[in-house]
C-alpha cells in the first residue's frame, strides 16, 4: 500500500466523501417523501460507486460496510422495503462510519481497527428481517446528537478546490499578459527608453488588478458547500428535543471566500440547534396555537451591499422578552436605569451579551453556558455583525452580515515609536483625541493604571508603545501633546490603545506569518504598505491577553451599545438610493418620488437652454440634480449638456401642486427599508433634511420639497413652466 | 556521488560559513528590515520578500558573536527550510560558491563550546582558512525558540 499513487488516493477520497454527503443529504429528503424512486436510485448508486472504488484499492473494512448499505437500498429500491426511521438511522450511521473511516485513511492511509461489525449486523438483519410496521412518525436520533461542532475529530478536512476551466483559462491568459508587460518593463529600463515607461505601467497596473480580482474568485464558493450537513444535524436535533422541524435552504449558491464558509461553520450550527431547541414550540403547543405541527427553520443567504447577509428565520414562539429582562436584571448584566431606556428590539439583542442565559434546565442539545455571545464572537471574528429580531408568537430572525472575503480587510494604520501598525477596522469603535488642556482631568490614574472618561464610564488604557517595548515619544507622563486613543474591541472586551499618531484608513492585504512567528499573539499578520515596507497588523484579542485583560470582565456600560446599535426607535421609512454625481450617494424619501422613469437621449428636445421631454400627454422639464446641489443656477441645471452622457436617462420624477419636473441623476442604485433615525448634519445644505446611517454607510436625505421650494432652481422653474406636466 | 557538493559561502564576524546551495533561494543586497516586536532575539523582524512576510534571522545572535556594527549586516541569504518555509539569515557578506568534497569534511572540533557547537555541521580544511558548513535546521530551531 506504501507504493499506492498519492494521486488516485486523493481522488478515490474526495469522490467518496462527496458522494457520503450525498447519501446523507438525499436519506434526509427521502425521509419526507420515502416513495421517491428517484432518490432511492440515486443513494444505491453513490453507495455502490464506494464499495466499487475501495475494492480496487483493497480497502475490506470499507468494502464491508458499504456492501451492507448496499443490500439494504436493494430491498428499498425493489420495493421490497419501505423507508422506516429504523432503517434510516441505520443507513445514517452508515454514512458516519464511512466518514470516520475515510478520515482515518486519510491521516494514516489506513483503515484503523475500530470495528463496524455491529453496524454491519445492524444493517443486515433489516436486509433480512420481515417487513415490521413502522410504528413511530417521530425519526429517532441516528446516533447520539454529537455536541462537540466540529462533528468528530476524524473528519476529513477539504483540502482541494474545484476551479472552472475557463477561470483557469482567464488566469492563464492574465499570466501571459502579465510576462508581456514585464518583458516590455525589462526592455524599456534596459534601452533607457522612459518614454513608453508610463504606458507599460498603467498596463502593469491593469493587467494585476485583473489578476487579483480573478484569482480571488477561484477562492470563491458556493455557501450550500458548508450547508449540506445542516438538513441531517436538523433531523437528528429535532428528533433528540422530539419535535418534527424542517429545514429549508434558500441562497445556497451564493458565494463567498473559502476560510469564511469555514469560519461560519460553528455559528451556522449554533443558531440551528438553539432555535430547534429554544425557538420552536413543541408539537402540542404549536397545534394549540393553530401552527402546523411541522416546524419551519428557513436559512438563506444573499449579497447585497457589498457583504453577505445570512439569515435564519424560524416559526416558532419568539423569544421571551420577560424572561429575558428578568435575567438580564438578575445577572446583573444591565443597570436599571438603563433597563428602563430599552426597546423590545433592544431587549432581543441582549442574548449577545456574555454570560446571558436563561436556560432554567440544561438540555442536551443547548443551554451549556456556551451562548449566543459565542456565535457573536465568531462572526465579529471574521468582520461581521449579527443582529435578532423577534416577532411574538411568529419567531424569531437572526441576521449576518459578513465580508466577501477576509484576504483584504478595512484598517487603521497607527504609529508607535515610529514604526506603523494596521488595526483592523473590525475592532475599532472609535478614535478620541485627549487635547493637553484635558489630559488631567479625562485620564487620571486608578491606583497604577492609566484609565480614560468614556461615555460615563471608565476606559482601561493600554500603551502600545509599553507593549510592543519600543521607545516612548513622549517625555514625562502627559506631556504637551495631544494623547491619540483607539478605542478598541474584541470578544467582549473593550480597551483604549494609546498611540503616537493615527496615519491613515485603508484596504490592506493580509499575510499570515510563518507558524514559527505565530505564537506572538499580539499579531495577527502582516502586510506591505504602499511603500513597499512591511507593517504588523495587531491582534486585538491577543493585545487584551497579552496585557493581562480578563476576557470576562466587561467595561460596564458599553456592552449595550456596542450592541445596540441602530437606533430603534426610526420610523422605517423607503428611500431610493442614487448616485448623483460620481460616486456621490444621496437618499430620497420614496413618498417624494412619483415615479422612476428611464428616458431615451433622443426624446430629450431642447428650447432654448431648457431641456425637455414629452411625457405622459405632456410636458416634462429635466434638471440635473448634480447640477442643481452643486448650487448652480435653474438655466445651468435645466442646461443640455450638464444632464450627462448616459443613453438612457435615469430620471427621478417629482410632483408637486400638479407640476412634475424630472430630475436627472447619474445613476439609480436600489431601493431599501431603513429604520434610522435622522440626524441633522450641522452645516446642512439647503435641501437636506440631514444624514442617515444606511447600508453602514453615512448617507445625506433629500427633501425635494424643500429642494424645490426654496432654491433658486425651484423658484425659478415653477412660475415659467406653470401648467407643465400630467 | 564523487565530484561533491556546492556550498554558498559568506562571511559573519571572522568566520567563513556555508550552507548546501540546494537550501539557498537566493542572495539579496540591502534589505529594509521592519522590527517584530516581542519575537524571540535571534528574529531581527520581517522582510519584504515580493509580497511574501519572511523573517529576518539574526547568525550574529544565534552563534553568540558580538553584535554587528554600523556597516556591517548588509546581505541577506533567503533560504528554504523544513516543509519549504523561507527564511532569511542576515550575514555580514556574501562569498563564492565553493566546490566541496564530502570527503573532506571533518568533524566539528570538540572544543568548539557553547550554541556554535549545535549550529555547525562540520569543517571543510580549505587551504586558505577553514570552511565552516552551518546545519539550517539547527539554525532555524534555535533562532525561534
Amino acid at each position: 500500500m506504501e507504493s499506492m499513487d498519492e494521486g488516485i488516493l486523493r481522488e478515490f477520497l474526495s469522490e467518496s466523501l462527496e458522494n457520503a454527503e450525498q447519501v446523507e443529504r438525499e436519506l434526509v429528503a427521502l425521509e419526507r417523501e420515502p416513495g421517491d424512486l428517484k432518490r432511492i436510485a440515486t443513494l444505491f448508486r453513490a453507495v455502490h460507486s464506494i464499495k466499487g472504488t475501495c475494492g480496487f484499492f483493497g480497502f475490506t473494512k470499507l468494502a464491508a460496510v458499504a456492501h451492507a448499505g448496499e443490500n439494504l437500498l436493494g430491498r428499498l429500491r425493489s420495493g421490497e422495503r419501505t423507508l422506516t426511521p429504523e432503517i434510516a438511522n441505520a443507513l445514517l450511521a452508515l454514512v458516519d462510519a464511512l466518514r470516520a473511516i475515510l478520515g482515518r485513511i486519510e491521516a494514516t492511509k489506513e483503515e484503523g481497527d475500530e470495528a463496524f461489525e455491529p453496524l454491519i449486523d445492524r444493517l443486515n438483519q433489516l436486509d433480512t428481517a420481515a417487513a415490521a410496521p413502522a410504528q413511530a412518525t417521530v425519526p429517532a436520533p441516528a446516533n447520539d446528537v454529537r455536541l462537540d461542532t466540529e462533528g468528530g475529530a476524524t473528519a476529513p478536512a477539504e483540502s482541494s478546490v474545484r476551479v472552472d476551466v475557463h477561470l483557469l483559462d482567464r488566469l492563464m491568459n492574465l499570466v501571459g499578459e502579465l510576462v508581456l508587460a514585464r518583458n516590455q518593463l525589462l526592455l524599456e529600463v534596459a534601452s533607457s527608453n522612459f518614454v513608453d515607461l508610463p504606458a507599460t505601467a498603467q498596463r502593469l497596473n491593469y493587467v494585476t488588478t485583473e489578476l487579483q480580482e480573478q484569482v480571488m474568485k477561484t477562492r470563491m464558493q458556493p455557501i450550500g458547500a458548508l450547508w449540506n450537513k445542516l438538513p441531517r444535524l436538523t433531523r437528528d436535533v429535532a428528533a433528540a428535543c422530539g419535535k418534527s422541524v424542517r429545514l429549508d435552504l434558500e441562497g445556497t449558491e451564493t458565494e463567498l471566500d473559502r476560510s469564511i464558509i469555514e469560519a461560519m461553520r460553528d455559528p451556522i450550527t449554533h443558531l440551528i440547534r438553539n432555535a430547534i431547541d429554544h425557538g420552536i414550540e413543541t408539537r402540542a403547543e404549536r397545534a394549540a396555537h393553530g401552527k402546523p405541527e411541522e416546524g419551519r427553520l428557513l436559512l438563506r443567504a444573499f449579497h447585497e451591499g457589498g457583504k453577505v447577509h445570512v439569515e435564519l428565520t424560524d416559526d416558532g414562539a419568539g423569544l421571551p422578552i420577560e424572561r429575558i429582562r428578568e435575567s438580564a436584571l438578575r445577572q446583573n448584566l444591565i443597570s436599571t436605569a438603563r433597563a428602563a431606556l430599552l426597546t423590545d428590539r433592544e431587549w432581543a439583542n441582549v442574548i449577545f451579551l456574555p454570560g446571558f442565559s436563561t436556560a432554567e434546565q440544561v438540555t442536551n442539545v443547548s443551554g451549556r453556558g456556551v451562548g449566543m455571545d459565542v456565535v457573536k464572537n465568531n462572526v465579529e471574528r471574521i468582520g461581521g455583525a449579527i443582529d435578532v429580531e423577534s416577532r411574538p408568537g411568529q419567531g424569531v430572525t437572526v441576521r449576518i452580515r459578513i465580508p466577501l472575503t477576509l484576504a483584504i480587510v478595512p484598517a487603521l494604520i497607527v504609529t508607535a515609536g515610529g514604526e506603523r501598525y494596521a488595526i483592523p477596522q473590525a475592532n475599532l469603535t472609535e478614535l478620541i483625541r485627549v487635547e493637553p488642556s484635558e489630559a488631567a482631568d479625562r485620564l487620571p490614574l486608578a491606583f497604577d493604571a492609566p484609565v480614560l472618561r468614556y461615555r460615563d464610564g471608565l476606559l482601561p488604557l493600554l500603551d502600545l508603545r509599553d507593549i510592543l517595548h519600543t521607545p516612548s515619544a513622549r517625555h514625562g507622563e502627559h506631556g504637551d501633546e495631544a494623547v491619540s486613543i483607539a478605542v478598541l474591541h474584541a470578544d467582549d472586551v473593550t480597551v483604549g490603545l494609546v498611540v503616537d499618531a493615527i496615519v491613515a484608513s485603508q484596504e490592506i492585504v493580509v499575510k499570515p506569518l510563518i507558524e514559527q512567528l505565530r505564537q506572538i499573539a499580539i499579531f495577527a499578520g502582516a502586510t506591505i504598505l504602499g511603500d513597499g515596507a512591511v507593517a504588523l497588523i495587531l491582534d486585538v484579542p491577543g493585545l487584551a491577553r497579552h496585557a493581562g485583560i480578563s476576557v470576562r470582565s466587561g467595561v460596564p456600560g458599553v456592552p449595550v451599545e456596542a450592541i445596540l446599535s441602530e437606533a430603534p426607535s426610526a420610523p422605517l421609512r423607503t428611500l431610493v438610493l442614487c448616485h448623483a454625481g460620481e460616486r456621490w450617494t444621496i437618499a430620497i424619501p420614496q413618498e417624494q418620488i412619483a415615479r422612476l422613469e428611464e428616458i431615451p437621449r433622443r426624446s430629450v428636445e431642447r428650447i432654448g437652454e431648457r431641456a425637455m421631454v414629452q411625457y405622459r400627454g405632456g410636458i416634462l422639464p429635466l434638471v440635473s440634480l448634480g447640477a442643481i446641489l452643486d448650487l448652480k443656477g435653474a438655466r445651468e441645471a435645466a442646461d443640455a449638456e450638464w444632464l450627462g452622457e448616459r443613453d438612457p436617462l435615469p430620471v427621478v420624477v417629482h410632483e408637486r401642486d400638479g407640476r412634475s419636473v424630472g430630475l436627472v441623476v447619474e445613476s439609480i442604485v436600489e431601493i431599501v427599508a431603513e429604520r434610522a433615525a435622522v440626524s441633522a448634519s450641522p452645516g446642512a445644505r439647503a435641501g437636506f433634511a440631514g444624514s442617515m446611517v444606511v447600508r453602514g454607510s453615512v448617507t445625506e436625505l433629500l427633501d425635494l420639497e424643500k429642494l424645490l421650494g426654496s432654491s433658486p432652481v425651484g423658484r425659478d422653474l415653477a412660475p415659467a413652466h406653470a401648467g407643465w406636466g400630467a | 556521488m564523487t565530484e561533491g557538493r556546492l556550498l554558498c559561502t559568506f562571511r559573519v564576524a571572522d568566520h567563513l560559513l556555508g550552507l548546501d546551495i540546494t537550501v539557498v533561494q537566493e542572495v539579496l543586497r540591502r534589505q529594509e528590515i521592519t522590527r517584530l516586536p516581542l519575537s524571540a532575539p535571534a528574529v531581527r523582524g520581517i522582510i519584504n520578500l515580493r509580497g511574501h512576510i519572511v523573517p529576518a534571522v539574526d547568525l550574529r545572535c544565534c552563534l553568540a558573536l558580538p553584535a554587528a556594527e554600523r556597516g556591517e549586516g548588509r546581505a541577506t541569504i533567503v533560504v528554504r527550510g523544513r516543509e519549504d518555509s523561507a527564511a532569511s539569515l542576515i550575514v555580514d557578506e556574501i562569498g563564492d560558491v565553493v566546490q566541496v568534497v564530502e570527503a573532506s569534511l571533518e568533524r566539528t572540533p570538540e572544543t568548539v563550546h557553547g550554541l556554535a557547537r549545535q549550529l555547525i555541521h562540520g569543517v571543510f580544511p580549505l587551504h586558505d582558512g577553514l570552511l565552516l558548513e552551518l546545519d539550517l535546521g539547527e539554525i532555524l530551531r534555535v533562532a525561534y525558540a
